[in-house]
């Protein structure tokens, strides 16, 4: 989130999109409904299944999963074409005045520089004409050159007119232009609106631009950066934000640093590449100014006196992947027999899926998988899960009893950045272990093996700085403190990340989370609550300051900056973010020079963090696009009514063709039903299934199936049915119900049918059935291919057929 | 008639007096019990948890109650059904209580102790990187990855021992690193 839970309860409107809240997130949910209650807010759910977001909604739209970006780029279309926008915010706060190169084209579905051979981009052509004097971008601040942003993008999104934008999201175009007339008002400084989203936008092959089209049209109104605005993701699991902060993620080091790629030699290489450029001479590029001393500092606090000035702080020790390692390139290489090893935390792949008949296939061809889980998974048992033949599978499984969170302290950071310690409340059940007291003895362990034997590049394993009182049982708090880092001259905590630095003399193991643990203790424990408003929330604003501590620097709304106009005044004085108040800025912690005058002529633009110092609207920070453009799902059962000829994503990566396996996608013929997946209230993913109450509230695996189609089929709820794709079934009870229903896409009638995640063979459920959940696993179903970008799962859109068994 | 104008007057829906004169007198389960916080283990909304725990007289620790944190900015006190049964999910009769070990090709877990899983998996881990390591690619470029071992999770466990697992994770040189965030 860009903003916060709390803060949802600022909002004039609020947009749902592939989200539903009221179910998922009902903590969460009371302050949608505070803003709706207290300042009289309207809520619009767009969603595949009528829920109980829906119920409270102000307004409904049954839209066929997986096009938000004809839905939101229509509401883009609309805001431009009646200059709706936040003219003065546009203006000064986005890029919509830089001029992009010659060259730059979009025709019939494709940007220039694609490579059909590769499925790639060459994205030269998607950047600024730089100003041959400054080298800085050029701009048009009255946004009238055609090959301005501005220009390029209102020509882009010409094409989603309310009519295209029903074609392909089945919406009615009386509906749309309902919720575009709301929309539009938006732009106005005294109104914000926020866009609240969770893994209904995330898990599809065009996951990342659904998320950007909400991102430009949130730029565009304005609304970026201030209290009840933002773009906010709701994040499924208690500590998701915080192990993507620390990156447990292929791709990048803690606080989003890149990981190094081949070729790079030295720090400067590194930097080089991976660092943002700065593009206006008003842009602080922050971020890109700092790339190097985050770096060296993170390479001091894993390696120590290892990490010297004269071997490039021992660069080299960090590995360089060749190609893309994400959740999917784990299995393909499996697959292929590449990959011996599994370790999993609180994770089961074979339900998680993609394609769990696929992941299971590849779990047997792993020579050792070690499960780190505090109960049984469908992963510990897939071995001999129903059907299998545990003779034929060679694979040595490892079950290690880890502690659950309640066993343990340590911090959890909830979708709205704030890092939350908790206490180690029991001690651990039977012979439990802490998983960091695992990993540390596993570590330990090898690093005698080489010691004693010798083998490949011993030297970051036996360099690894483990300065923890028991280096086989470090304490949460050594790590916390160690996250946080220190002046090595001093000994001193750090107390910001701005004091870091690139020749060695500062450490951090994470630099967004510098200042969370100084010298005076650990600020995450903090608990100045609602229990005294007056003191704990001085602005009135709900950013209840000494609660927790939020990264960055324990800002409540990033980009804060944008929140007040140029002269530093808020757009809403009744919702203020950060003003300036003749010598400083004040309110929530500034996202900006804490003195910087804005009428200072060489004062910083708003966005710190990128080159440009403003927000994007035209980007080449992603591989399928510079704007959010609709492509159907990979499975559809319509050709993409915009450009047929290239209907799917032109560059979602194809592990099973790539690989030489057979075809696993289906064809409307064979597979005529649209389906997604989704969570219920009672279930988090798997691990319920251990939980009597939850279990006894919702039993047993289901679908739902609309009452229309399901009439045809002469299905009635309680009869049991078969859901099958290309890939797999599954075989469970069918829920007839009006929350889904017919819809018209490019002219054609389309159902969608609902399956919920949560059943597999593992479980009380399954333990309590005749075939133990043989046919339980919903992402049987769901497609081996992910987002162009991210390369998430396209778990919500993909094609079935059902039948009555 | 008297009951009636009483029941009025106390404004609470029943006779404070006939209450008073059937009063049994009980002591609440969590009195005297210790207490702490946590966070609640599903969704990240992030509602705070209190939680209560007595010492029993053999020396073990009794979770007496698990209910939501009334100071936090973020749920107010407030819990879901997940959150609201999140003692369940702490206590189960379906732990596993200790390692599981099964071989290649076995039809049955064989209970085992830490040293010798813990053995095993640091063999494995070796025996897989040296096979797997890459020090100098194709082109000459110093890459030293590890590319035969992946490890994921993390949405489950502290931050510190999230971050803890990318130290060691990538100190092993792995490249293969994941976790729910993109599933």
């Amino acid at each position: 989130m860009t903003n916060h839970w709390r803060d949802i309860r600022h909002a004039d409107l609020i947009l749902i999109n592939g989200a539903n809240p009221a179910e998922a997130h009902p903590v969460g949910f009371q302050w949608f409904m505070r803003a709706k209650l207290d300042r009289g807010a309207k809520i619009i759910h767009a969603d595949p299944r009528f829920t109980r977001t829906s119920a409270v909604a102000d307004m409904y739209l049954r839209i066929r999963t997986g096009s938000d970006v004809a839905y939101f780029g229509g509401l883009i279309n609309h805001v431009l074409q009646n200059n709706l926008f936040h003219d003065a915010y546009v203006r000064n706060y986005t890029n919509a005045s830089f001029i992009v190169k010659q060259g730059y084209a979009f025709n019939d579905g494709l940007f220039s520089g694609y490579n059909p051979d590769g499925r790639t981009y060459n994205i030269a052509t998607w950047s600024y004409e730089s100003d041959s004097a400054t080298g800085f971008a050029r701009r048009d601040m009255t946004l009238q050159d055609p090959l301005s942003v501005f220009q390029l993008m209102k020509t882009h999104y010409s094409r989603y007119t309310p009519e295209v934008v029903s074609s392909i999201t089945g919406i009615p175009v009386a509906d749309f232009n309902k919720v575009a007339d709301l929309v539009g008002q938006m732009g106005k400084p005294d109104k914000v609106m926020t866009i609240v989203y969770a893994v209904g936008l995330t898990h599809h092959t065009t996951g990342g631009q659904l998320i950007r089209s909400g991102a430009v049209l949130q730029l565009l109104l304005g609304n970026m950066g201030r209290p009840g605005g933002g773009m906010n993701a709701e994040r499924g699991h208690a500590n998701i934000q915080g192990n993507t902060d620390h990156a447990i993620s292929w791709e990048i080091l803690p606080g989003y640093l890149r990981i190094p790629a081949p070729g790079q030699k030295t720090i400067a290489d590194y930097v080089a590449q991976s660092a943002p450029k700065k593009s206006d001479k008003n842009s602080w590029n922050f971020f890109g100014t700092n790339y190097s001393k985050f770096m060296v500092s993170t390479l001091k606090a894993w390696y120590g006196d290892a990490a010297k000035k004269d071997n490039e702080f021992a660069f080299n020790f960090v590995p360089k992947p060749a190609q893309n390692s994400s959740w999917m390139s784990i299995y393909d290489q499996a697959l292929k027999g590449k990959m011996e090893g599994l370790m999993l935390s609180g994770m089961t792949a074979a339900s998680i899926g993609p394609d769990s008949n696929q992941v299971q296939s590849a779990l047997g061809k792993l020579k050792w998988l070690v499960i780190m889980d505090a109960l049984p998974t469908t992963s510990s048992e897939f071995w001999r899960a129903p059907g299998a033949d545990p003779s034929q599978i060679k694979t040595e499984v490892f079950m290690l009893p880890a502690t659950h969170w309640i066993e343990k302290d340590g911090s959890f950071v909830n979708s709205g950045r704030w890092s939350q310690w908790k206490d180690q409340v029991l001690p651990p059940q039977g012979q439990a272990r802490h998983d960091h007291w695992i990993l540390a003895e596993l570590f330990q362990r090898v690093k005698k093996l080489y010691q004693s034997q010798g083998g490949k590049f011993p030297d970051p394993i036996l360099t690894l700085t483990f300065d923890y009182k028991d280096p086989l049982k470090p304490e949460l708090d050594e790590i916390a403190r160690e996250i946080n880092g220190k002046d090595l001259t001093t000994g001193k905590q750090m107390t910001t990340f701005a004091n870091l630095k690139d020749d060695g003399t500062t450490t951090t193991g994470d630099w967004i989370y510098t200042g969370s643990y100084p010298d005076s203790g650990n600020l995450m424990k903090r608990r100045g609550g609602i229990q005294d408003p007056k003191t704990n929330d001085p602005t009135g604003m709900g950013f209840y300051p000494n609660w927790s501590w939020s990264w960055p620097l324990n800002r409540r709304v990033m980009y804060n900056r944008a929140s007040a106009d140029l002269d530093g005044k808020a757009w809403d004085p009744s919702r203020p973010g950060i003003t300036w108040d003749g010598s400083k800025w004040v309110g929530d912690v500034p996202d900006y020079p804490a003195t910087m005058n804005p009428h200072d002529p060489n004062a910083y633009l708003p966005f710190i963090m990128n080159g440009e110092g403003v927000g994007r609207l035209f980007s080449n920070g992603m591989v399928d696009g510079p704007f959010p453009e609709h492509y159907e799902p990979v499975e559809s059962p319509v050709a993409n009514p915009l450009h047929p000829n290239n209907s799917a994503s032109p560059v979602a990566f194809l592990y099973d063709k790539a690989a030489g396996r057979p075809n696993r996608f289906g064809t409307p013929q064979e597979f005529p039903y649209i389906a997604t997946s989704y969570r219920l209230t009672e279930h988090e993913h798997y691990v319920t299934q251990h939980v009597p109450h939850l279990v006894q509230l919702q039993p047993k695996p289901f679908v739902e199936i609309p009452y229309e189609l399901a009439g045809q089929k002469g299905i009635k709820s309680g009869d049991r049915v078969r859901v099958s794709s290309k890939r797999g079934k599954v075989e469970v009870l069918a829920l007839v119900t009006k929350r889904l229903g017919p819809m018209t896409v490019a002219g054609q009638k389309v159902y969608q049918i609902g399956i919920p995640i949560h059943w597999g063979y593992v479980g009380i459920s399954a333990d309590s059935d005749p075939s133990h959940g043989r046919y339980w696993l919903a992402n049987a179903l769901t497609p081996f291919v992910g987002d162009a970008n991210a390369r998430t799962p396209e778990f919500k859109a993909f094609l079935v057929n059902l039948e009555k068994m | 008639m008297a009951g009636a104008g009483a029941l009025a007057a106390s404004g609470l829906g029943f006779d404070i007096a006939v209450a008073e004169s059937t009063r049994v007198r009980q002591s609440l389960r969590i009195a005297g019990a210790k207490e702490q916080h946590s966070i609640c283990p599903y969704c990240a909304v992030g509602c705070s948890l209190v939680a209560y725990t007595r010492q029993t007289s053999n020396g073990t620790t009794e979770l007496l109650q698990i209910e939501g944190d009334p100071d936090s900015p973020v749920n107010e006190g407030r819990l879901c059904p997940k959150g609201a049964t999140a003692m369940q999910l702490a206590i189960s009769p379906r732990r596993v209580e200790s390692p599981q070990y099964r071989a290649s090709g076995a039809t049955g877990w064989k209970s085992v102790s830490w040293d010798f899983v813990l053995d095993k998996i640091a063999n494995n881990i070796k025996a897989s990187r040296d096979a797997s390591f890459v020090t100098t690619d194709g082109n000459g470029n110093t890459v030293n990855r590890c590319e035969g071992i992946a490890f994921a999770g993390g949405a489950a466990f502290s931050s510190e021992e999230g971050y803890f697992a990318t130290k060691l994770m990538r100190g092993l040189g792995l490249v293969h690193l994941e976790q729910q965030a993109r599933v």
